[in-house]
């Protein structure tokens, strides 16, 4: 791993200097751009960096950095990293600009669905989509006979095989960290029950019967996980199954590539992906849809957005996408789609479909209040009851705080 | 010494005192009263999302801040008084929970939970570190010569590890199958999760934190021990004292400024212990005050951060440590006042 980086920052300062051989023009403005650090990120400021004049920061904390460094004036970055979780804080401030004529003028192989509209006007253009969703070791299934579960139920009654079968440490992973992977994991299941997060006057309405339903069916899991499951992070749940230690787990998209690279993984080829397992039924699968993108800083000059945008357009093309086919589910043109990907296009094109993540203000409030309260509720301290209720009044406090209630 | 040496020695560090600690502890003071707000409106917002083969545009209420003519988001702010600290504190609760006498509920009040944790790390490495670090300068001093320099270099290699990293190593040497888990599964035959409940957890950060400051404290009582005068010990051994008599009747009443000055300057760290909440990733179980003022002061994905609650949670913070150095400190100036005359 980290000869890798060491391989990958050579390159990358290789290619500053060098090569330009696959961009189609050569980049005259400096341009930097601030992003989240998983595999699609390096497949696509790889491809910029093929341009020159380019400085890719790629940091996993960068949701901290990007509302500040976007505020800046001259702005800090031209160029951002978004997701519709971390596009909310830079929309609110107004730092990023309308893309619509650059569309125009540089955006001819963008397909309409890439073309994030807000209020009509283009705000972002979308790369790649992202959501959790089921995967599972096919060769464990199958010795054992279990049909792929479509249900909680039915994963839960899956993994009470597999443990009895005793083949895993573990029959199922979990991205429980308490915190914000846990507070993600109740904004899947919730939905899933038909539950809806805010009342028209911005207050919260987790305490229902549906909040109950999903802390039961979340506590559930607790049976067949590691009981460290509340430190474990996405990282950690896709060394858990590259490493053979888990059969099961409600994982991201986005790590689903990981499952087949032969130097990390001891499970190439064993790993199925299926669609987010439904929480009831007739209802939408249990999870959330998620995409990312690339935005566009307000204060740059226009030259330095034509730039960029231009810049940005050549690090999203198919070219790109061909080269780092696995690395995501992409919404670019040149895209094809292959086994890995089946999972997560069965969960977006499900009917009903799952909903795409609520980004609001109240929304990140809300998700603070859930990692904070729901740890109490796992390690048996409190009971769901008295847990959905500490939820409310956490969320009320820091709702009026911020002024979105009176 | 006239005063305007003394002013030229001890000026730039009183300016450097007043600019980096005195200022911002005025401002954060001022916050914990404030509260800072943008100003909100409802507007009408359509959102298109894609999905993997369309896009699915939804038109809802969201509310947004307002933007001034220069792009700046309009705030306002406002004195309220104790509300932070309420807010905090959580005291309804607290004497609700008080008045059941039911334990548990205090510690799902976030505020007494970290409280509860911090003072018993704080008063349980306290005696351990004071007891290990003079174990240790005791060891070292009657050492024989030639392995001394070694000892000592080798002893103080924990307190050279940055603590975040330390933290992080201890970590991944007990999590799931890291090297030490996975010896003692070997060993008991058992599954061992030491992260899995919150007294594990604990234990590892008692005996964490006491690795990495028993050197500090070795190293000052080393540098003790050097000046104990030889006439009373040898005296010490002709009237027939044995070696605990020696250590309970000359050296530790020799050592205790220094004793006091070690146990000043552990409850002023150990108050503020954030590290290994951090590198133990131990929110679901254990939390402490200083990690409750940062994860107010943490953005979420919307940009929210809660900066009164934090102010109001760090002057807490700060009170808890003044009154834990009030009896160490009332010590030291009475010995002080006694010496001076």
């Amino acid at each position: 791993m980290f000869l890798k980086r060491i391989a990958l920052a050579g390159a990358v300062s290789l290619m500053g200097s060098a090569a330009f051989a696959a961009c189609s023009y050569e980049n005259e403005v400096p341009i930097k751009s601030l992003s989240a650090g998983f595999e699609a990120w390096k497949a696509v400021t790889d491809a910029m960096a093929e341009c020159g004049n380019f400085q890719a920061e790629l940091d996993q904390e960068f949701r901290t950095k990007q509302p500040a460094a976007f505020e800046a004036n001259p702005s800090l970055y031209q160029i951002g990293g978004v997701s519709n979780g971390t596009i909310t804080p830079l929309l609110n401030a107004g730092t990023i600009r309308p893309l619509d004529d650059l569309v125009e003028k540089y955006g001819q192989n963008l397909s309409p669905n890439q073309l994030i509209r807000v209020n009509g006007q283009i705000m972002a253009i979308a790369m790649m989509v992202n959501t959790q969703h089921l995967m599972y070791r096919s060769d464990i299934l199958a010795d054992l006979g279990i049909e792929t579960p479509t249900s909680w139920d039915e994963v839960y009654a899956a993994a009470a095989q597999i443990k009895e079968a005793g083949v895993v440490d573990y029959p199922l992973g979990a991205t429980m960290k308490s915190g914000w992977n846990l507070a993600q994991e109740f904004v899947n299941m919730y939905p899933g029950f038909g539950g809806v997060f805010f009342n028209e006057n911005n207050t919260t309405a987790v305490n229902s019967e549906a909040g109950m339903k999903a802390l039961a069916t979340m506590q559930k899991a607790l049976e067949y996980t590691d009981p460290e499951v509340l430190v474990s992070d996405s990282t950690y749940v896709q060394q858990q199954f590259q490493q053979g230690k888990i059969a099961m787990a409600n994982l991201w998209a986005s790590r689903a590539g990981a499952m087949n690279d032969e130097a990390e993984s001891q499970v190439v080829g064993k790993v199925a992906m299926a669609a987010a397992p439904v929480a009831m039924e007739g209802g939408a699968p249990a999870t959330t849809l998620w995409w990312d993108g690339i935005v566009i800083a307000k204060n740059i000059s226009d030259e330095e957005a034509d730039a960029a945008f231009r810049l940005a357009m050549e690090g999203l093309d198919s070219e790109m996408v061909q080269g780092a086919n696995d690395a995501a589910i992409w919404l670019v043109p040149g895209y094809e789609p292959n086994e890995i990907a089946v999972g997560a296009i069965a969960t977006a094109t499900a009917n009903p479909a799952p909903p795409a993540y609520p980004s609001t203000t109240q929304m990140g409030l809300l998700h603070t209040a859930l990692g904070n309260e729901l740890p109490a509720f796992l390690t048996g301290e409190r009971d769901a009851a008295a847990t959905l209720v500490a939820i409310e009044e956490a969320y009320t406090t820091s709702a009026k705080e911020a002024g979105v209630l009176q | 010494m006239k005063f305007k040496t003394f002013a030229a020695f001890v000026g730039p560090s009183v300016f450097m005192m007043l600019l980096f600690i005195a200022a911002p502890l005025v401002s954060v003071f001022v916050q914990s009263f404030q509260v800072t707000q943008p100003i909100l409106e409802q507007v009408e917002v359509e959102t298109c999302t894609p999905g993997f083969l369309t896009q699915t545009c939804t038109t809802e209420t969201k509310t947004i801040p307002v933007l001034d003519e220069n792009g700046k988001t309009l705030t306002e702010t406002r004195w309220v008084g104790l509300q932070s600290y309420q807010n905090v504190l959580q005291m309804d609760k607290f004497w609700e929970a008080v008045g059941n006498g039911s334990w548990n509920d205090i510690m799902q009040i976030d505020f007494w939970k970290a409280l509860r944790f911090t003072l018993s790390f704080t008063l349980l490495t306290l005696p351990l570190v004071i007891g290990v670090g003079l174990a240790i300068a005791l060891a070292v001093n009657n050492a024989t010569r030639a392995i001394r320099g070694p000892i000592i270099f080798v002893s103080l290699l924990p307190f050279i590890i940055t603590p975040v990293i330390g933290s992080l190593s201890i970590y991944w040497l007990f999590v799931g199958d890291g090297i030490l888990t996975a010896m003692m599964e070997r060993w008991t035959g058992t599954n061992i999760s030491m992260f899995a409940q919150a007294w594990t957890i604990e234990l590892l950060m008692y005996f964490y934190r006491v690795w990495h400051v028993a050197p500090f404290a070795f190293v000052i009582f080393y540098a003790g021990l050097q000046t104990v005068n030889m006439d009373t010990l040898e005296s010490a051994v002709i009237d027939g004292a044995s070696r605990w008599e020696r250590l309970r009747h000359v050296i530790i009443p020799h050592l205790m400024p220094l004793i006091i000055f070690i146990a000043l300057i552990h409850l002023m760290d150990c108050y503020r212990v954030f590290e290994e909440i951090v590198g133990f990733r131990s929110q679901a179980h254990v939390i402490s005050l200083q990690w409750l003022t940062y994860d107010f002061m943490t953005p979420d994905d919307a940009g929210n951060r809660a900066i009164s609650r934090a102010s109001a949670s760090a002057m807490l913070t700060m009170i808890g440590i003044v009154f834990l150095l009030i009896l160490p400190l009332r010590r030291t100036w009475r010995d002080h006042k006694g010496s001076s005359h």
